[in-house]
């Protein structure tokens, strides 16, 4: 599946809306980035970044109705880690409101409300593309600068 | 995916599954029964088996540290990685949840000696 040789990789997984897939996507992105040798916290940090991403796109995006689709495509260039989780649900109707710590719809469900928060304090870059009734797109990066000093599962 | 211990006021919690979004309702439901069914005011929660936890755990304890506080209670946390750890702390959970490096160390804060008195055990 993988060919690092030219220091590029890509590869999508598209997987039905349910909370069962979002240990599917952690799953997926460590086996991903295997190559590159990341430690144990590098690991963990995008492990959860994703597992953040993904869960909100079904919660969030979907309102856990499972009939839908949830597409995660990863790249890595180099070291760089890029991962994109777009869903086709409601949309963000206030983006800068919803990466605000704490911030959440559905207080109800016990979200704490710091996906957004995860997702920026355990990755590099963090950006939000979306619009209501078309869906959302999540684009975040990593660099992975360690060289594989300890390996995690 | 979960151990249920107590003892007298205290009830430790042991879950050992990855703790997300599909996990955490499941082990909420859990621990709520046992809990409402008990005479316990608090609860330790081990993640000594647990290997790893997004913010849906995070939502998790905070609503168990409210039903614990209904009761007059409070919650603690044992054996956390590294990992977890900085998840404990960027959220912001380490302000209101204090975190112990062992178990007994966390149970002592609830109960004067921990090895005193016998467990009553549950699965779920």
């Amino acid at each position: 599946m993988q060919t690092h040789n030219e220091g590029k990789n890509k590869t999508v997984l598209e997987m039905e809306s349910r909370s069962c897939n979002v240990s599917l996507a952690r799953v997926m992105v460590a086996a991903f980035i295997a190559p590159v040798d990341p430690d144990v916290m590098e690991l963990s940090d995008i492990k959860t970044a994703v597992s953040e991403a993904v869960t909100n796109a079904i919660i969030h995006g979907y309102g856990e109705d499972e009939a839908h689709i949830v597409r995660m495509t990863l790249t890595l260039s180099g070291r760089l880690l890029t991962v994109e989780v777009t869903d086709n649900g409601i949309g963000i109707t206030d983006i800068a409101g919803a990466r605000e710590p704490l911030f959440t719809t559905l207080p109800e469900l016990e979200r704490s409300g710091l996906g957004f928060t995860v997702m920026e304090s355990f990755m590099d870059t963090v950006d939000v593309i979306s619009t209501p009734g078309v869906g959302t797109t999540v684009t975040m990066t990593k660099d992975i600068k360690s060289n594989g000093a300890e390996h995690g599962a | 995916m979960l151990h249920i211990d107590t003892q007298g006021k205290v009830m430790l919690v042991s879950p050992s599954v990855e703790i997300d979004a599909h996990s955490a309702e499941r082990l909420r439901s859990a621990i709520d029964a046992a809990f409402e069914k008990s005479a316990c005011m608090y609860m330790v929660f081990d993640f000594s088996q647990v290997r790893f936890m997004d913010s849906s755990g995070i939502g998790m304890l905070i609503g168990r540290y409210k039903q614990a506080e209904k009761r007059g209670g409070a919650l603690a946390l044992a054996n956390m990685g590294d990992e977890m750890n900085r998840l404990y702390t960027i959220s912001g959970l380490a302000k209101i949840i204090k975190s112990f490096p062992t178990t007994q160390d966390a149970l002592a804060t609830f109960v004067g000696n921990p090895a005193q008195g016998g467990m009553k055990h549950a699965n779920a």
